[in-house]
């Protein structure tokens, strides 16, 4: 496959693509050196929406980051907000209520399942294929409807505060949850039908693409990329936050590292979800949704603190240093595509274009999350 | 003043022609949003008149209205050329196609032979356009086109032959005319000349989808890897012309597979034979081009080049022998 690439007798032309371009799913430029179809090497190229959310955190007080956090994930906004509440619950020392924490995890893992469909769609019309991104939205819109119902917003949520949630959830959500849970089951059979097992997917997804597990060690890959390439780590698992550890639920693992692995961990994962989101509205236990006497003005004491939380691209750390002070003296986001997109450039060496198109389709990009 | 009937006739059918090609180029695009919609549970095009019936009409205002940019940098000979010869054989192709037993342009005794010699005009246009418009992605484009159609138009030509062996005649119209009498008399259906056909039918079709460029062979458009391929630099009509040229492909290859295998203008069941039977089978075969585009995602170029070499081409030269065995023996 890879016979012709990278041989130096070879006139080679350089490619852009991008930062406007269809497959890339934003304003991400990728530099590639091409033989004919062949990729001689890929060269990303970040910066075109960068918005300096780390330097914005320590000009602005701590409450006042927090809808930041939503929009740099625009996909998977209540993990991003779950990872900066909790670190900075860690270090100013809020209890979070037991409900609350509930609620965190369902609305999270609600979100979760959004942002797989919607790259589910994404990487089918990375291959061609159009019509199940709209299947997927369809679903996918039942999450909003009820995300909506109880954050009031659609995509870039700000739902969670320190010491909980804003707003409690009611029977509504309860029993909307539970139908949407019940449909999605009664779909996935349906995507894997239409989807999974069509011969013309198979044969552009097995065996190409491959991502070792060193590779993956080597770039700090995480999430479906480094389980799909054999490695068993989950910060929900492996570092467990809130309340995930009473929850029973498994995470896919796939030896194989190529593109389908990756597509399969995704979509075992929606399930997984489901399962999570149906044992914590099982166990909801009754309460306040926010902690009492959280002060108006946060003053964390003196200190480095770091919460990771895993989002739907991976393992997202929030590593906060306060002097005591109404802002952060220094915040680092440490975001998880930025990691999976740095192995893009190795791993899709020699490869044809559609290929590694595809390959950068199951890394699951979202563009504003890797330039923060 | 004495006129020749022949010029009425010849002008009568020129007319006839252009228009059908361009009524088809135009609905076949409502045809195909209609389809694209309902397959995905939509509505699709419904505002502009009763179920978005004049939105052919108001795309191709919007297009002829759009500015016609010539990018600085391309061979404005060729870029400007390209269009039309991918529009101009569509069109000369339909001058042979009989739609039923009278109503032809020109019944040529080399019709098959002149409609394959009109369609392979089509990919010396895009190869054109994409050369001409000096852009990478086109041109990656124009050399996936050329090296796909050069691998379908081998086992395209090879189940024409067959075909021709069995029938004795390049001439559309005495095609249809020996397959008269209901669908068993079909060529799909004619196992005395070999139990293959129906596969032959089947090379046939998959031939036609990667000579017209569809999905899921759909490499030289390819949105998400070539963002339009070879008409990436085109605009306004530009673009418009070689959308209906490919729309008018679809169209000779479904008549094509029609007038080959399914019998033309004749009933299934020895019934009012005529024109409205080769429409019905030819939207039909339209319909599920555009069933198979909504449906599948694409193959890649290797796969593309894989199937053809490996799988269609043995295949179709595996039919020519045994057709050519049977017709011997028996």
């Amino acid at each position: 496959m890879s016979a012709f690439a990278g041989s130096e007798a070879n006139e080679t032309f350089v490619l852009n693509l991008g930062p406007q371009h269809p497959a890339t799913h934003g304003v991400l430029r990728v530099k590639l050196t091409m033989d004919g179809e062949y990729i001689v090497e890929a060269e990303p190229v970040l910066g075109y929406i960068h918005r300096m959310h780390e330097k914005m955190g320590e000009n602005r007080t701590w409450a006042q980051f927090l809808p930041n956090t939503g929009r740099m994930d625009y996909l998977h906004a209540l993990a991003y907000n779950h990872g900066y509440v909790s670190v900075v619950e860690r270090a100013a020392g809020i209890a979070v209520p037991e409900r609350a924490e509930y609620l965190r995890v369902i609305t999270a893992e609600l979100n979760r399942v959004s942002s797989h469909l919607l790259w589910f769609g994404a990487f089918i019309l990375d291959l061609g294929g159009f019509s199940p991104l709209l299947y997927a939205f369809d679903d996918r819109e039942h999450i909003l409807d009820l995300l909506e119902s109880v954050t009031g917003s659609r995509l870039t949520y700000c739902y969670f505060r320190f010491g909980g949630v804003y707003n409690d959830i009611d029977d509504n959500f309860v029993a909307g949850t539970q139908a949407f849970i019940k449909r999605l089951r009664g779909r996935m059979p349906m995507y894997h039908n239409l989807v999974t097992k069509n011969i013309i997917l198979m044969t552009r997804l097995k065996e190409i693409g491959p991502i070792s597990a060193e590779m993956c060690r080597k770039y700090g890959a995480t999430g479906p990329v480094c389980r799909g390439s054999g490695i068993n780590f989950d910060v929900r698992k492996h570092e467990p936050y809130s309340i995930y550890p009473e929850f029973d639920f498994d995470v896919p693992v796939y030896e194989q590292g190529d593109s389908m692995a990756r597509y399969m961990v995704r979509m075992d994962e929606i399930e997984q979800s489901l399962r999570i989101i149906e044992q914590a509205l099982d166990k909801l236990p009754e309460g306040p949704v926010m902690a009492d006497k959280v002060p108006k003005i946060l003053k964390p004491a003196k200190g480095d603190y770091y919460h990771a939380v895993e989002t739907a691209r991976g393992s997202f750390g929030v590593r906060v240093v306060s002097d005591g002070s109404n802002t952060p003296y220094r915040l680092k986001l440490r975001s998880p595509t930025f990691s999976n997109l740095s192995l893009f450039g190795e791993a899709c060496r020699g490869m044809l274009l559609p290929d590694a198109l595809a390959l950068m389709g199951s890394l699951d990009l979202v563009i504003p999350e890797i330039d923060r | 003043m004495h006129v020749d009937p022949e010029i009425i006739r010849l002008l009568a059918f020129l007319i006839g022609v252009i228009a059908f090609a361009a009524l088809n180029a135009a609905y076949l695009v409502w045809l195909e949003r209609k389809e694209a919609g309902h397959i995905q549970r939509r509505i699709g095009p419904k505002e502009v008149g009763p179920f978005g019936l004049l939105q052919p009409l108001v795309d191709g205002i919007k297009l002829m209205t759009k500015q016609l940019i010539v990018p600085a940098g391309v061979d404005p000979v060729l870029f400007r050329i390209a269009p039309i010869l991918v529009m101009v054989p569509a069109i000369m192709s339909f001058v042979t196609i009989p739609f039923s037993e009278t109503l032809v342009a020109r019944n040529l005794d080399i019709g098959l032979l002149a409609i394959f010699a009109f369609a392979s005009v089509n990919v010396l246009g895009l190869l054109l356009g994409a050369w001409g418009s000096r852009n990478k992605y086109a041109v990656i484009s124009a050399a996936r086109v050329v090296s796909q159609n050069v691998a379908y138009e081998i086992p395209m030509l090879v189940t024409v032959v067959t075909l021709v062996m069995i029938t004795g005649t390049m001439n559309l119209h005495n095609i249809v005319m020996q397959q008269q009498g209901g669908f068993w008399h079909w060529n799909i259906f004619n196992f005395s000349a070999s139990p293959l056909m129906p596969v032959a039918f089947l090379i046939f079709f998959v031939c036609m989808l990667a000579e017209t460029n569809r999905a899921p062979f759909d490499m030289a458009e390819a949105e998400s890897e070539l963002v339009a391929g070879a008409f990436t630099e085109y605009s306004g009509m530009g673009f418009g012309v070689f959308f209906m040229g490919e729309y008018a492909n679809i169209v000779i290859g479904a008549s094509m597979a029609t007038i080959l295998f399914l019998g033309g203008w004749d009933c299934p069941f020895g019934l009012f034979p005529g024109v409205h039977w080769f429409l019905i089978k030819m939207y039909f075969l339209i319909f599920t081009v555009i069933w198979i585009r909504w449906t599948y995602p694409r193959t890649t170029f290797y796969g593309l080049l894989n199937l053809s070499w490996k799988i269609l081409i043995p295949i179709s030269f595996f039919n020519l022998i045994l057709t050519s065995a049977m017709l011997k023996v028996f």
